[in-house]
């Protein structure tokens, strides 16, 4: 059992800092703990609701989240998300297996060679301050 | 006219791949709305994050109810999973901005691609 928490607290790290807890709690119980690989995905689901909603509460006092045209994204994900859960449920675990593998090589490939890296992050952040473009946060004085 | 369209129709996608992935991998869906967040609509990389846990919430509530009623959750050790994942994250987003974040991408995403190779041979 402590097994677990650890293993909890490890992918919780990585998904408090947002970079996709789901993607390393999931390898982390079929690949080191023998989880079911349909048994890792439902854990995970179920993990993440807890820690987002306070996540969420926290974001929106800050006035992070962008709540204009929020639903329209919200509606269609989540009908297709009960879609895609449904086709996992009937699944055959080793395929979902095989499938999830595809998948994380795919995000490696991408996150280390497909987005804009060459931007240091200072100017990054002084781009963010004076763009007031076209897409903002609903509250930006209240950056921390 | 036909630009407001084609962004209501790019939204559109956007969500329902992330929820087709999201729901059949059982996570990973904020990898695929933040880059979408920040290069279709424009969002800077806080908002996008920000925004993106906004999404998956109730996205994942809905697959995770999926999952529960199809009895695939195995409760002792999903429990204890959630509770190293609630404090978990409560750290990580604390530390976040405390650590150089490149560093810890360039490593996460080999560890990525380690898993990657694993899960399709083993």
């Amino acid at each position: 059992m402590f097994n677990y928490i650890l293993v909890g607290f490890l992918g919780g790290v990585l998904g408090g800092m947002g970079m996709g807890g789901g993607t390393v709690l999931i390898p982390l119980l079929t690949v080191f703990c023998g989880v079911d690989q349909k048994a890792a995905q439902a854990i995970n689901l179920v993990s993440f609701v807890p820690m987002a909603i306070v996540a969420v509460t926290v974001h929106l006092k800050r006035g992070r989240i962008k709540k204009k045209g929020l639903l329209s994204l919200i509606l269609p994900a989540a009908f297709f998300s009960a879609v895609g859960s449904a086709v996992a449920g009937v699944a055959d675990s080793l395929v979902l297996r095989r499938a999830f593998g595809v998948f994380l090589l795919f995000l490696a490939v991408f996150s280390l060679f497909g987005k804009n890296r060459k931007q240091p992050v200072k100017q990054r952040e002084i781009h963010d301050k004076n763009d007031f473009g076209r897409q903002k946060c609903d509250n930006l004085h209240n950056k921390e | 006219m036909k630009s407001v369209n084609k962004r209501k129709f790019q939204i559109f996608f956007v969500g329902a791949a992330t929820g087709l992935i999201n729901g059949f991998f059982g996570g990973g869906g904020g990898m695929v709305v933040v880059p979408m967040l920040r290069r279709l609509l424009g969002y800077d990389e806080r908002c996008a994050h920000a925004t993106a846990v906004a999404v998956i919430l109730p996205v994942t509530a809905v697959s995770a109810f999926t999952y529960l009623n199809a009895g695939i959750f195995p409760t002792v050790t999903g429990f204890s999973v959630s509770i190293g994942v609630f404090l978990g994250g409560i750290s990580g987003a604390a530390a976040l901005g405390k650590l150089k974040p490149t560093f810890i991408e360039k490593l996460f995403s080999a560890a990525m691609f380690a898993a990657g190779i694993r899960m399709l041979l083993g």
